[in-house]
């Protein structure tokens, strides 16, 4: 069934397995993106989402499995670099950012230009490359702020400037861990409709904890536990599962 | 080490015993005779001393060996005046008279009222062979041994005779070991039987040693075809054991280095490994280290002499105190404000580096201090083609005891949970009512404290200078990340590793470039594990 | 392009300090050469050298600068890539000795003769040539730089570890040129040089006109880095220091970033070296010594790193500093630096420009607000007024 799906779905992992020092983080993890998804992913601590993302990533090479994007292209042979360029782009858990650097050049820094060495020490600024960050900046509501130093924002403010230097990486799929970590509810809320609005350009896979904010997405849920898939499907459908429960809400 | 010692002198004891008894036993008239024949020496052409020679040495004193050793040497003299025979020493124009009995000095003569009693070839064989059949019957084992010995290095032809006598009567194993080999050796120089002289040269190849190899590829030159497989084989048989030893000796040199290098790195494997603190004044603590060592046994030579086998006990807790102490000060005065810094930090300790050689400069003078070695732990004695020496022994002994202690502390102390606890979740552990700053220190100083017994070890064997601590910081830090950040093991092996590794380049490249190609290879290591041979791994080491 | 490039690298600052370096290498010398030795203006020409010493001290601390304070790499090799250059150079100024050597050799220089030498080693050849040797001075160091950074950025040796095994490269290469057989003079190292490019080494003009070089090459140097640091480039080498993984994952390759950086940087530390050599007039395996590269990393941090003025200000101060203390009190010169690596880590760790720079930001915001303050007042009062 898996492998029908390969070559239509952005992203497909089949039987992916993991572990560091005896401890299996993964356990033949096997799910698939469709393009233009919006996808959320639960699961108690240490379920494995983390390590998921650095496979899709390349930060970790998978022990066994497969990983391909766009059907045919295998990411466990690349590094971080290339399968940024590729087109997926990944939000952390903490939000990261270039503190010593201003909101605006943090966006030029993201945009998605060449970037090669030679090509970074002479670039010059264009006006389509203005006029970009200037959208992304109205779109994350920093525009007021663009000359600040990106130590000085709020946590909930660096939270939305990395999911605008995503955006500005004009990346086909987007990884965001834990995006709502430590927001007030009206950032909560608002962060749930920009995501929305992103996933109509893109994939979007979306790793929470917050319950309420996965309802406000109102997507497809698939949940992990122990480093495999334990149930897919509508919020309802998931929180319904006895092993989920078990596993996971019941705790 | 004191029953060795306590043998020694014991056995010096016997010989000066047996000495004493010979000579008192001999009586006069005896004395007489044998003056006599010694003087007979001067007459007659070298047949006739030969055959006087021959009849001294059947007299079996051993009191007539100085007299047939100066003339094989030529140093035997006849008075002109009244024929009588002397030993003699050149002293400027005149020779110094040496009565060839008593040994005691006789007055001088100008050289021309003596003649010298002259010597060729033939009869220098002729003494050569007396003197190994009275020193063979000698009743001391040692001498016979040493006789022994002196025959298996020089075979001849008429050195088997009183071999053979020697060997009947021999009861000391050791002796008759040796013997048997002389006995060997002498065959192979005589017009033998082929399967006489296979068996001298089995005998030969199993005693192995430099020496057995000169008499064999003596014996190869002059060899016919049948034999000449036979020595070929007993001298491969030999090189290969040489090459053996050889290597273990190696191994040997390695595992001293190794012991060193685990010295000087265990204390930095707290510090850098488990805290996480670049401590480029590491180096200095084994220094101070050392230095106290120095003031100890300043102190004890100057005041209390008979305390000096006990200088090392008394100096390793004053320097586990003293380094442990400018460790904490340290610790407390300037690391604590750069936690979460590791590159200050660097720049910080190597600035207080600087300060703590000045500092000793200053004090004790630029120059090397003398620290002497305890009698225990001076000489070296033979292990199979092995020669180790006490100290390094002792270090390895030492190093691994500071590992042990240090594992068991960290593993099943209180304190060692305490600071595994702080290294692992430092909020955690201070919110479990772990006073986390103070194990901060405690550990700090710990490490600095180890990195001072290890000076006082290293005193033994290094230069006590103010740049001592400089010479192991590079390979310190070498070892740590080698054997792999926060894991004591990995410094053990790391340690005894590159030791090997080094001891084992050094024939091939030299010291120098050897140490070179080590760094290179721990270089080209890192790049290919950057975190060490026994790393952590997983998604809590975040790059 | 590129003049869009160097355009970038002008700004207030460091227009200025261009301005000043360059002002010193046409000054200095004319006191030295223009003005009788007892004229109250006149520059020595033993401070000429000197002055010329510290120039080059302040290129190394730049170079290390570009890769520690903007690149967050501390490289405790530069001594090493110093010394290389410094190398390349010696072996010119030998090869311009000639027959005049001790052995009269026109060939060999005096220590191959010594050693029983019978040709000239492969890799001196060439070095009687002006333009071979100074393409030596910066290719050595650079290609070290980039095969060294090649393997350690590829697997990603980061912070204190870089920091040791740059550490231990240097090491190696203390312990390679102190062996005779390696053909650079052994313990001694190159010295007894005569002349460079034809003029007596000892010379006054000689000596004023390697003054102006260091300077300009200083000046130049100065532009170049500023010109990288504000580039977009320069941002990622920011971005990388300060969060190396969100750079990784915007997509750039951060081992090229770091490699490119550590490369330039050995080259100007390469050309820092060579002209050090001439001015003081001999080259030794000691310049190896780990201490040293420590030591410009103390440069650098007194003046301030991530600031490019900053490591020159630190560079000429601490010589200076320790020219003055060495004479007065040598007992106590390691007390003093010793406490400034301790003091400046702890109290000043921005060093002296980067605290002045913080200082002026702040003033300038709290000027800032209170003009916004008093312009809400205004806009509070106006009504008031209208009234």
């Amino acid at each position: 069934m898996m492998n029908e799906k390969k070559p239509t779905s952005l992203l497909y992992l089949d039987g992916v397995s993991v572990s560091f020092d005896g401890f299996k983080a993964l356990n033949s993890l096997s799910f698939v993106i469709e393009p233009g998804e919006l996808r959320a992913i639960i699961g108690p601590n240490g379920a494995g989402k983390t390590t998921m993302m650095d496979i899709i990533t390349g930060k970790t090479r998978p022990d066994s499995g497969e990983v391909f994007f766009k059907g045919d292209i295998d990411l466990t042979r690349r590094d971080e670099a290339e399968i940024a360029q590729l087109g997926i782009g990944r939000k952390f858990q903490k939000p990261t950012v270039f503190e010593s650097h201003t909101v605006w050049d943090n966006l030029e820094l993201a945009l998605n230009r060449k970037r090669g060495v030679f090509a970074t020490l002479f670039y010059r600024m264009t006006l389509e490359d203005n006029a970009r960050i200037e959208e992304i900046l109205s779109t994350v509501r920093l525009s007021n702020r663009r000359n600040d130093f990106a130590a000085s924002l709020s946590h909930g403010q660096k939270q939305w400037l990395e999911i605008g230097m995503l955006l500005a990486q004009e990346p086909e799929l987007l990884l965001v861990d834990e995006p709502v970590a430590g927001m007030t509810d009206a950032e909560t809320a608002e962060t749930a409709i920009l995501l929305k609005e992103i996933a109509k350009t893109r994939s979007v896979v979306v790793v929470e904890h917050d319950m309420g904010f996965i309802r406000d997405l109102g997507v497809k849920v698939t949940c992990l536990a122990e480093g495999s898939v334990l149930a897919e499907g509508s919020i309802d459908f998931v929180s319904a599962d006895q092993k989920v429960i078990e596993n996971y809400l019941g705790r | 080490m004191l029953t060795r010692l306590a043998y020694r002198s014991l056995q010096s004891l016997l010989v000066t015993f047996c000495l004493l008894i010979t000579v008192f036993a001999t009586d006069l008239r005896a004395e007489d005779d044998l003056r006599a024949m010694i003087n007979a020496l001067g007459e007659g052409n070298f047949s006739q001393t030969a055959k006087q020679v021959e009849a001294l040495a059947k007299t079996g004193d051993p009191k007539i060996v100085p007299a047939l050793e100066a003339l094989a040497a030529g140093d035997l003299y006849q008075r002109k005046s009244d024929k009588q025979v002397f030993l003699t020493k050149s002293s400027g124009g005149t020779l110094i008279l040496i009565d060839p009995l008593s040994g005691e000095e006789a007055g001088t003569e100008a050289s021309g009222a003596l003649a010298k009693i002259k010597v060729n070839n033939s009869l220098r064989r002729v003494v050569r062979s007396a003197l190994g059949g009275l020193t063979l019957m000698s009743p001391d084992a040692g001498t016979r041994l040493q006789a022994a010995q002196t025959l298996l290095r020089t075979p001849s032809a008429d050195a088997l005779e009183p071999v053979e006598t020697a060997l009947a009567a021999e009861t000391d194993a050791r002796v008759k070991l040796v013997l048997e080999r002389a006995r060997a050796a002498a065959l192979l120089v005589l017009d033998r039987p082929d399967d006489e002289k296979k068996a001298a040269i089995e005998i030969i190849g199993n005693a192995g040693g430099q020496d057995s190899l000169s008499l064999l590829s003596a014996a190869l030159a002059s060899a016919d075809d049948t034999l000449k497989p036979d020595i070929e084989a007993a001298i491969s048989d030999i090189q290969d054991r040489q090459a053996l030893w050889a290597a273990g000796q190696n191994v040997w040199y390695g595992l001293s280095l190794g012991s060193v290098l685990l010295l000087a790195a265990i204390g930095l494997a707290i510090t850098f490994g488990v805290m996480g603190i670049i401590n480029m004044a590491h180096g200095e603590m084994v220094m101070l280290g050392a230095y106290t060592t120095f003031v100890v046994q300043e102190i004890i030579r100057n005041s209390y002499p008979w305390l000096f086998d006990w200088s090392l006990a008394i100096a390793l807790p004053l320097a586990f105190l003293v380094t442990g102490a400018v460790g904490l000060a340290i610790e407390r005065g300037v690391i604590r404000f750069l936690y979460g810094r590791p590159l200050e930090t660097l720049l910080a300790t190597w600035g207080i580096s600087l300060i703590l050689q000045q500092a000793v400069r200053t004090i004790f003078g630029p120059t090397n201090r003398e620290v002497g070695n305890p009698s225990w732990m001076s000489g070296a004695f033979e292990l199979g083609g092995l020669t180790i020496t006490w100290n390094r022994l002792w270090i390895i002994v030492f190093s691994l005891a500071v590992f042990a202690a240090l594992l068991f502390l960290l593993k099943k102390t209180p304190m060692g949970l305490q600071m595994r606890a702080v290294t692992q979740n430092r909020r955690m552990a201070s919110s479990m009512g772990i006073r986390t700053p103070w194990v901060d220190a405690l550990t700090f100083a710990l490490g600095s404290g180890i990195a001072g017994i290890a000076g006082v070890a290293l005193s033994q064997i290094d230069n006590v200078s103010p740049n001592l601590g400089q010479g192991y910081i590079i390979d310190s830090f070498m070892v740590v990340v080698f054997g792999g950040v926060g894991n004591l093991w990995g410094t053990l092996v790391g340690a005894f590793t590159l030791g090997i590794l080094n001891k084992f380049l050094e024939p091939y490249a030299g010291a120098v470039l050897g140490k070179i190609l080590v760094l290179v290879l721990i270089i080209l290591f890192i790049q290919k594990r950057p975190r060490g041979l026994f790393a952590l791994k997983g998604r809590a080491v975040e790059a | 392009m590129i003049t869009s490039f160097l355009l970038k690298s002008f700004d207030r600052t460091i227009v200025i300090a261009v301005a000043i370096i360059l002002g010193l290498a046409l000054i200095v010398p004319a006191l030295n050469l223009l003005t009788a030795p007892d004229h109250p203006l006149h520059v020595p020409t033993y401070l000429v050298s000197l002055f010329g010493k510290y120039l080059t001290y302040a290129l190394l601390a730049l170079a290390l600068d570009l890769v520690w304070g903007f690149c967050g790499i501390l490289s405790l090799g530069h001594a090493a890539f110093f010394a290389l250059g410094g190398y390349a150079m010696g072996m010119y100024l030998m090869r311009q000795i000639g027959a005049r050597g001790s052995y009269g050799n026109p060939l060999l220089p005096d220590f191959m003769v010594f050693l029983n030498w019978k040709e000239l080693p492969w890799f001196w050849y060439g070095f009687d040539m002006f333009w071979f040797a100074a393409l030596m001075v910066v290719l050595v160091p650079g290609l070290l730089a980039f095969v060294f950074g090649w393997f350690a950025f590829r697997s990603r040796v980061n912070g204190v570890y870089l920091s040791i095994i740059t550490q231990a490269m240097t090491f190696a290469l203390l312990l390679a040129f102190f062996r005779n057989d390696m053909g650079f003079g052994g313990n001694n190292g190159l010295t007894d040089f005569k002349d460079i490019l034809g003029f007596n080494i000892q010379a006054q003009g000689t000596r004023a006109a390697l003054f102006a070089a260091s300077a300009v090459a200083l000046a130049l140097s100065l532009i170049l880095t500023s010109g990288m640091v504000r580039s977009k480039y320069g941002k990622i080498l920011v971005g990388v220091r300060d969060a190396e993984s969100r750079t990784r994952f915007l997509g750039y390759r951060v081992e090229h970033f770091k490699l490119f950086a550590f490369t330039v940087s050995a080259m100007m530390a390469g050309v820092a070296g060579a002209l050090y050599v001439p001015q003081v007039g001999i080259i030794n395996p000691g310049e190896f010594e780990p201490g040293n590269s420590i030591e410009v990393v103390i440069w650098t941090a007194v003046g301030g790193r991530g600031t490019l003025i900053g490591p020159i200000i630190g560079a000429i101060l601490v010589n200076g500093g320790k020219s003055i203390f060495t004479a007065a009190f040598p007992e106590f010169w390691l007390f003093a630096l010793g406490g400034l690596f301790v003091l400046v880590t702890l109290f000043l760790p921005k060093g002296i420009v980067g605290t002045v720079q913080a200082w002026r930001a702040k003033r300038k915001e709290y000027r800032k607000a209170a003009e916004d303050e008093a312009a809400r007042g205004q806009a509070v009062a106006e009504p008031v007024a209208a009234e």
